[in-house]
């Protein structure tokens, strides 16, 4: 009873899901996109650091759409999208400002660097997730964010069957 | 939960006890507004008691920052208390665990200001 109760929950987690929101270029965005992801990390399996590091990569990639994308601005929107796929959970954050320079974004961890009060997002986001993509896209900067389901593979077999 | 913090004097000490949310917006503003405060009434010795503070973010790290290089450039001190594991990881990563006084003994900190 137990094990097929087991199963029942390894597949549910592994479900696939996408969910898309559009969001204004506000604080309460900011942190509306954190408790969504901390909400839909925690329902694909992850451990509580695991949820932790994907609620605060989003809440960063969210900060950088509003405040330095979007600049507050109440016509511009930042699209939020997740997508639950076997192995991986991807969430991708668009902005519609003016683009995002990555050659200009200093290297916190220089020591000239250690003392700035900002420029640590994007080097937080980096150390939390699995992989991240940013690119132009075709209306401001589009941030895509991966972190692998670790062990995932063994769970879609057990559950298959 | 909203940033809450609350003062209290021991030997000289300004020990600020810290909860909740060190984030983008609040947070940081009532971070930043405790200490230049305490600066204002010129007590310079201060130690952040972050042992309640359940969530830091990137603007949060740099309030922390910003409190640390403001008490010293009026010839203060500023040291961290209490770090929960949380905050105690993002200072690893982010390198400025070494640049920070980080105690985790209340007496001891109040001890080593100068």
């Amino acid at each position: 009873m137990f094990r097929v109760c087991g199963l029942v929950h390894k597949y549910f987690v592994m479900t696939e899901l996408r969910v898309s929101y559009t969001l204004d270029s506000t604080l309460e965005t900011v942190d509306s996109a954190e408790q969504t992801a901390s909400r839909i990390a925690a329902e694909s399996g992850f451990d509580e650091d695991q949820v932790m590091q994907i609620s605060m990569a989003v809440r960063e990639a969210a900060v950088n759409a509003v405040l330095h994308g979007n600049a507050y601005d109440p016509d511009k929107k930042v699209k939020l999208d997740f997508e639950r796929t076997g192995s991986d959970l991807v969430i991708t954050i668009r902005d519609q400002g003016k683009g995002l320079d990555m050659e200009k974004i200093p290297d916190p961890l220089a020591p000239e660097n250690l003392l700035k009060t900002s420029g640590r997002g994007i080097f937080l986001i980096r150390s939390f997730m699995d992989e991240v993509q940013i690119r132009p896209s075709q209306t401001g900067t589009e941030i895509k964010l991966v972190k692998h389901v670790h062990g995932s593979s063994g769970d879609v077999k057990e559950a298959s069957q | 939960m909203t940033m809450k913090t609350s003062t209290r004097q021991v030997d000289g000490v300004a020990i600020v006890d810290c909860s909740g949310r060190i984030t983008l917006g609040e947070g940081s503003v009532i971070l930043r507004d405790t200490v230049r405060e305490l600066l204002a009434k010129g007590q310079k010795k201060i130690l952040l008691n972050l042992g309640e503070v359940t969530y830091i973010d990137s603007s949060g790290i740099g309030e922390l920052v910003s409190a640390f290089t403001t008490v010293r450039n009026q010839g203060g001190e500023l040291k961290l208390l209490n770090l929960t594991k949380k905050v105690h990881d993002l200072l690893q990563i982010t390198k400025l665990y070494t640049v920070f006084d980080v105690r985790d003994d209340e007496a001891g900190a109040v001890k080593a200001f100068s």
